[in-house]
């Protein structure tokens, strides 16, 4: 699949997933709620939590409204791709098998310099933290590798081990190309821009000067609470599934600046306790399975 | 005697822990070692990002056998004692010797073989080794700093058996990741570093923080440029590679429009870049990256993405410039009314306020001389207007440092631009001082104001910071200033800002921030060898805020108690004070009566105080601690005298009254310099 230019970002994600289907992945598609990055997926998110063995890759969009640039930084977008692969129980060679997957997409580790560097990851919404590394490739982190200890406030037993590779950078770098709507999408003539320029023109107008925020405070409040009426009916899942949404919904609040500083805190604590409670009620479901 | 030799091989160690756990490895094994009575040679350790190693030297093969001996009960004791004692020895009836009807008992504690010390120290190591942070991984239990993956552990060439959750130790490990990923064997401490070198390891981190100084520099001079040095960096990118290869790389010369501080910042913390100087020591427009492998191109694909990262960095930071250089400070700080600066103390525009009115009033009032009051007014309207700029809130460091830069190009006047670019440091010209004083004043009293002030270890505000930077910055530019003063206006400002009138809380607000000043001085003073109960004897006499003055005297004071005349009017002085406060009710030095009667001592002593205490107090007054300082010398004789041949405590209720009140005038004419009692020693 490879051309002389690199991998088109299409072929990379069809790259990376054969490569992690062979490793025994689930390939999952991406899920279909808003959310800030691959790890709230619940594939990543609940399946750290209780002892089960699982092993998943997939895309998931990522919406982040407060760097959206209207389209016109080559660096900085509002929604872009992650490419997320768990491991639980994290095996022994998972640097290797990273490592491996880099050389899949055509990055020679004797030709470029691959470094792990610390950088401890770290949830608020999420009650979530890990160590690991942020994978420099060149000077460009391109991943980011993190063994979780704790996940909504629970110790993870045994430890899932998270990559996350930001694709558009790493196409961008496969490539050689300096702004990101250059990319290839497909060797077939479409760029990123083609595809995605107007949506982030559109979308930085609504997360910024459009958006209702009176529907979105409602919105808010609405979701906790029907977070809180699943979590009465032990519904771990659909619980997440609206701790998912507040945190979009607070994220497109503070794009739309209306958020203060004071309040801020109040919100990542809410929508923590909201998380934290669908994550606990998720184990206390396998423990009575 | 051999050369142990440990490796313990993890996943990458972060940089910033690597040296202090070289350390704790060394102390934690030597200590184990003492303990279990087995000496050695020299210590040393190593680590880079995948290995933490040590070697021991001379480690003797056991520890020295040792036979002790027990005394038991008598041979005619009841059957139970010698029960008693066979179990306490695990001996036998027949083992044991009789002496002289006594039983003995002979145990032979033969030496503990060096590699069954070793094994047990590296478990215990390993399972109490303080990380800053460590971690679980997989499904085992162990914590470390990262994945813990292999143990060398060997004795002379002999493998010491040590498994720890599933890790057995053995003589392999693997070299460079990319270059000799492959498993390798250890002959021992003698080849370890060799071996590893052959499979592009270099160990040894000072070799590696060398090869990178020299290296760096090497590749600047190639270019014709000069590196910037910078240590931290150096040992970084040690902790960063096993192989380091400094390489030279360059930037498009149009970023160096933007302020330099923030490209040396953006290389340094965000890439750990070297930077470079032109001959005429500008910024220059290239880096120095260092790469941990032996690239096949000779580093020209690393270096060209290393360009293209630092191009997305600069040219990120380029855009927040230009947008920034497009508003005025002015519009700038109306903005600041919108971000609060603490709850209970309003926004930053209030901070700004009160700041503006401190710095005014210090030049209004000569505290800061040779400052303009407007120029000051205007600095401090301005200094926090870069906090709402893109390129603040994407370098946070530089606060300070790009409004300098941003009231340059809107042409305020030189001093006003480094006044707010040396705002958060220690300015040496006026307008600076004015400014960076009363930001830090405000910021103390403000916090006390609101109870605030910082407890034990917690500081959230760093208080504790501004109180001290403030400190320095009176000392290093001779402020002369009421302490007092300053804080009652710090203090009415935000009062009446807050609409606040719990102006009677000055009362108390006030004596607890000059007891933290008093408190910082003392920390502060520290380093320069002035004693803190010297101080103290100063502060405690109240009334002296002037922490020049204060210093002056305090400097003056010293310099005297540890002469031997000081030395012994401390001691009279202690004395006078100790029979003083045994009596009951106040003496007053007023009532020194019955002059007539008095033996010569006493009189000699009357007539010095009489003559020492008005030049002590006039010596303060003049502010010639020194002079203030002998007089109170001349006290020593005649006190001395006094108490070799004067009772105090005299039948005479006449003479004891007197002389106690004599005593009560010394203290006094010595509290004129300092009160003693503070005085250790």
């Amino acid at each position: 699949m490879s051309t002389a230019g690199g991998l088109s970002f299409q072929d990379l994600i069809l790259t990376l997933h054969h490569y992690w289907g062979t490793q025994g992945c689930v390939i999952l598609q991406p899920y279909d709620l808003e959310m800030g990055a691959g790890t709230f997926h619940p594939a990543t998110v609940l399946r750290a939590l209780g002892p089960d063995p699982w092993k998943a890759a997939y895309v998931q969009p990522c919406r982040r409204p407060t760097d959206g640039r209207y389209g016109e930084n080559p660096n900085r977008l509002g929604h872009y791709y992650q490419y997320q692969v768990v491991l639980k129980p994290s095996p022994d060679n998972l640097q290797e098998l990273y490592l491996g997957s880099l050389i899949e997409i055509g990055i020679d580790p004797l030709k470029h310099d691959i470094r792990f560097v610390e950088d401890d990851w770290e949830s608020p919404t999420l009650g979530a933290w890990g160590l690991g590394w942020e994978v420099w490739c060149d000077g460009m982190e391109v991943t980011q590798f993190t063994y979780f200890q704790q996940v909504g406030g629970f110790e993870c037993r045994p430890v899932t081990g998270e990559l996350t590779y930001g694709l558009e950078r790493l196409a961008m770098y496969i490539q050689g190309v300096d702004n990101v709507f250059d990319l290839r999408f497909n060797d077939a003539g479409v760029t990123y821009g083609d595809v995605f320029r107007e949506n982030e023109v559109q979308m930085s107008a609504w997360n910024f000067e459009v958006a209702n925020t009176e529907a979105l405070f409602d919105q808010f409040r609405k979701a906790a609470a029907e977070c809180e009426n699943c979590l009465e009916n032990k519904l771990a899942i659909p619980a997440y599934e609206q701790a998912i949404k507040a945190s979009h919904i607070f994220n497109t609040l503070q794009a739309r600046g209306v958020i203060s500083v004071a309040e801020r805190q109040a919100y990542i604590g809410r929508v923590r306790d909201l998380a934290k409670a669908a994550c606990g009620a998720w184990l206390e479901r396998e423990r009575t399975a | 005697m051999a050369d142990f030799l440990l490796e313990l091989r993890s996943e990458e160690i972060p940089a910033r822990m690597q040296a202090r756990a070289r350390n704790d490895l060394a102390r934690m094994f030597s200590e184990a070692l003492a303990d279990a009575g087995l000496a050695m040679g020299p210590i040393e350790t190593f680590s880079t990002p995948r290995r933490l190693a040590l070697i021991a030297r001379d480690v003797p093969e056991q520890t020295e056998a040792a036979s002790e001996e027990l005394k038991g009960p008598r041979t005619s004791a009841p059957e139970q004692a010698l029960e008693g004692f066979l179990r306490k020895t695990g001996l036998t009836k027949e083992q044991l010797e009789d002496r002289d009807g006594v039983w003995f008992a002979v145990i032979d504690r033969p030496g503990r073989a060096a590699a069954e010390v070793i094994a047990e120290a590296v478990k215990a190591i390993v399972a109490d080794f303080a990380w800053p942070k460590s971690m679980r991984w997989g499904d085992g239990s162990l914590r470390w700093v990262r994945p813990l993956h292999g143990i060398v552990a060997l004795l002379g060439e002999e493998i010491v058996d040590i498994e720890i959750e599933g890790v057995a130790s053995g003589a392999s490990t693997v070299g460079h990741r990319f270059h000799h990923p492959g498993p390798i064997t250890i002959g021992g401490a003698h080849d370890y570093a060799e071996k590893l070198r052959a499979c592009h390891v270099i160990v040894d981190q000072d070799e590696r923080e060398r090869l990178i100084r020299e290296g760096a520099e090497a590749a600047a001079k190639e270019a014709g440029l000069i590196l910037l040095p910078d240590e931290g960096l150096v040992v970084e990118n040690a902790g960063l590679t096993e192989w380091p290869a400094p390489l030279l790389g360059r930037f498009d010369a149009d970023y160096l429009d933007v302020p330099r501080e923030v490209i040396v910042l953006t290389m340094r913390t965000n890439q750990k870049y070297f930077a470079c100087l032109d001959d005429e020591g500008l910024l220059a427009p290239a880096f120095v990256c260092v790469a941990n492998i032996d690239a096949i191109d000779s580093g020209a694909a690393i270096v060209e993405g290393n360009r293209r990262v630092l191009a997305a960095r600069l040219s990120d930071a380029r855009f927040f410039w230009e947008q920034d250089l497009k508003v005025r400070l002015e519009e700038q700080a109306k903005k600041l009314s919108g971000i609060v600066f603490h709850e209970k103390l309003g926004t930053v525009a209030d901070k700004v306020d009160r700041v503006a009115k401190l710095a005014r009033w210090l030049v209004d009032e000569g505290i800061v001389k040779g400052a303009d009051a407007d120029q000051v007014e205007r600095a401090a309207r301005f200094a926090k207007a870069d906090l709402v700029t893109g390129m603040v809130g994407e370098f946070p460091e530089l606060q300070g440092v790009i409004g300098g830069y941003l009231a340059e190009a809107q042409g305020e006047p030189k001093v006003v631009a480094e006044a707010i670019r040396w705002q958060y440091a220690i300015p040496d010209e006026p307008v600076g001082i004015a400014l960076a004083l009363s930001d830090r004043i405000d910021t103390i009293c403000a916090f006390f104001a609101v109870d605030l002030k910082p407890t034990g270890s917690k500081d959230p505000f760093a208080v504790r910071r501004a109180a001290l930077t403030s400190i320095e910055m009176i000392v290093a530019s001779g402020i002369r200033l009421s302490l007092t003063e300053a804080i009652r206006g710090a203090l009415a400002n935000r009062a009446a800002q807050a609409g606040d009138h719990a102006v009677h809380a000055l009362d108390r607000t006030v004596p607890e921030i000059i007891d933290f000043f008093a408190d910082r001085l003392k920390v502060q003073q520290r380093e320069a060898g002035v004693r803190h109960d010297l101080i103290d004897a100063v502060f405690a006499l109240g009334g002296e805020d002037d922490l020049v003055r204060l210093l002056a005297r305090v400097k003056a004071l010293q310099e005297f108690v540890e002469t031997s005349e000081g030395t012994n009017l401390l001691t009279a002085y202690k004395r006078a004070a100790n029979i003083l406060k045994k009596e009951d009710g106040s003496w007053t030095p007023d009532q020194v009566r019955g002059d007539g009667e008095m033996v010569a001592e006493e009189a000699a002593l009357l007539s010095a105080l009489g003559a020492a205490g008005p030049k002590a107090s006039a010596a303060i007054e003049a502010e010639d601690f020194t002079a203030a300082m002998a007089a109170l010398a001349s006290l020593r004789g005649p006190i001395d005298a006094f108490f070799d041949h004067v009772t105090v405590n005299d039948p005479d209720a006449i003479k004891r009254e007197r002389r106690l009140n004599l005593l009560a005038r010394f203290r006094d004419a010595v509290h004129r310099v300092a009160d003693f009692s503070k005085i250790e020693g």
